[in-house]
């Protein structure tokens, strides 16, 4: 208990004092997150839109393979993202192994399973009814679009904290293709696991406070928007 | 002069089953059509077929006696029309916004749709829920705001698919009188597809009797009631037991 004390104590130390390297990790933190979080969006929305809505060969196959993508081990998706900008890889002339470019794909990869399949479930659950009605209404295939977003705003939103969800409690292929160097890859949760192997519980324990103070953050801000205007 | 919508050697096949099979029928401006049959026996493809929501295997779908391309009715003609289905399908928002949607993907001035919006709430008794959340209505108040809402962009042709059948005996009644008055006043054409004797009766002024995807008998409501043909005898019939019209 004492610890965890101290641990609240030195976080709050840290933001007070303006401590620039935590300053530093926290900023980095929050920009791959929400840059991984954001591409995963733009592409796991419209993906898990055509999935939902439409029939087609191999959809299934396709669906099975986002499917086991969600239970994706971080370590393995690090692994390919390194072996894919390994030096002699297939993008290794682009030289992003160890930056934060690298922490982002490696996190798109791990978050874009979830929000494309949680995406794709909610549409697929638009009876054919709905549709006609919709359609009935006199709805442009943009109209009808955009009334179905509306309406599943709640799982859509729903899908997209899922997924940062997963990227900010990200860690393992944060370190493999991060590296976890100071200044330059150092994550909140790379840095972490860094102090708890150096025995500084302490700055550990601190440094989860700020992280958890991160993500409740991000979390409150998607929960408002989810539920905000909600009438009954 | 030319029928409203017509009909001309139309089938519509599923699974290689023939679910209609109509050589020729017609809906003439101002009738309150009703399209009664068993289940099963093709009333609601039929009604999608009329309001080109869904494609024909062979044959003509005219309107104003211009045929129209199978499975591309132009938005223009889709949106002359409106459909209010068994179930009212309401969107998650407000009353208002939901009998205002019709004119919202039209595009119309919001000044004017929320001058629109009061007279069709008033009009269906359902000024009072104007800011409740239409998912949270009782199965009468989401059908009226059902059809408020279809009424609203005042279509040359209503279509609707069992709108009442779900609702209790009295909430029913009061729906089908108030409804029944509007339609009068509106002067819109109506095609009505019901199981349901008694609503047939009550509302309609002309009825096509469908058995098995093929219309067998078509005419004044009183007249169809009074004198079925041997085709349509037995399903009227049974129908008659248990409400006693023109027997």
């Amino acid at each position: 208990m004492d610890l965890l004390i101290d641990g609240l104590k030195k976080a709050i130390d840290m933001i007070l004092s303006g401590d620039q390297e935590v300053f530093a990790i926290t900023w980095l933190t929050l920009k791959v997150c929400l840059i991984s979080i954001l591409i995963s969006t733009l592409i796991g929305l419209p993906l898990g839109i055509f999935l939902g809505l439409t029939r087609f060969k191999g959809r299934r196959l396709l669906l099975m393979f986002i499917n086991i993508g969600l239970g994706l081990p971080p370590v393995v998706a690090g692994l390919w993202i390194t072996m894919l900008l390994w030096r002699s890889g297939p993008l290794g002339g682009l030289t992003l192994l160890y930056s934060p470019t690298a922490i982002v794909m490696a996190q798109i990869l791990v978050s874009l399973p979830i929000v494309t399949s949680l995406t794709c479930t909610a549409f697929q659950q638009i009876s054919e009814k709905m549709l006609l009605q919709i359609k009935a209404l006199g709805a442009t295939k943009v109209q009808t679009l955009w009334l179905l977003i509306k309406q599943l705003k709640i799982a859509i939103l729903a899908a997209i904290m899922a997924g940062f969800g997963r990227v900010i409690a990200e860690v393992g292929a944060a370190m493999m293709v991060g590296g976890n160097i100071q200044g330059d890859t150092r994550i909140l949760t790379t840095t972490i696991v860094m102090e708890v192997s150096k025995g500084n519980f302490d700055i550990a324990l601190a440094l989860s406070f700020i992280l958890l103070s991160v993500a409740l953050l991000i979390t409150a801000a998607l929960t408002f928007l989810q539920q905000r205007k909600r009438i009954s | 002069m030319s029928p409203l919508l017509e009909l001309k050697k139309l089938t519509y096949q599923a699974q290689r089953k023939m679910i209609l099979d109509i050589p020729e029928f017609q809906i003439e401006t101002g009738e309150f059509l009703g399209i009664m049959g068993p289940n099963g026996a093709g009333k609601s493809t039929l009604l999608k077929v009329l309001a080109f929501l869904d494609q024909q295997t062979s044959g003509e779908v005219l309107y104003r006696g211009q045929a129209i391309p199978n499975g591309n009715a132009p938005l223009e003609l889709r949106r002359k029309f409106s459909i209010a289905l068994q179930q009212s399908l309401l969107l998650d928002g407000t009353v208002f916004d939901n009998i205002a949607i019709g004119l919202t993907l039209r595009k119309v001035p919001k000044s004017i749709i929320k001058e629109k919006v009061e007279q069709w709430m008033e009009l269906f008794a359902v000024s009072h829920l104007a800011k409740k959340n239409a998912l949270y209505l009782s199965g009468g108040e989401a059908q009226r705001v059902n059809l408020a809402r279809a009424m609203i962009v005042e279509p040359e042709i209503l279509f609707l698919d069992e709108p009442f059948s779900a609702l209790d005996f009295p909430t029913k009644i009061r729906l089908m009188e108030d409804f029944k008055g509007i339609i009068e006043e509106a002067q819109t054409t109506t095609v009505f597809v019901s199981h349901d004797l008694m609503e047939i009766h009550f509302l309609t002024t002309k009825l096509a009797i469908i058995v098995n995807g093929e219309i067998k008998q078509v005419g004044p409501t009183p007249r169809v009631l009074e004198h079925p043909n041997s085709s349509t005898v037995s399903f009227l019939n049974e129908w008659k037991k248990f409400y006693p019209v023109a027997r």
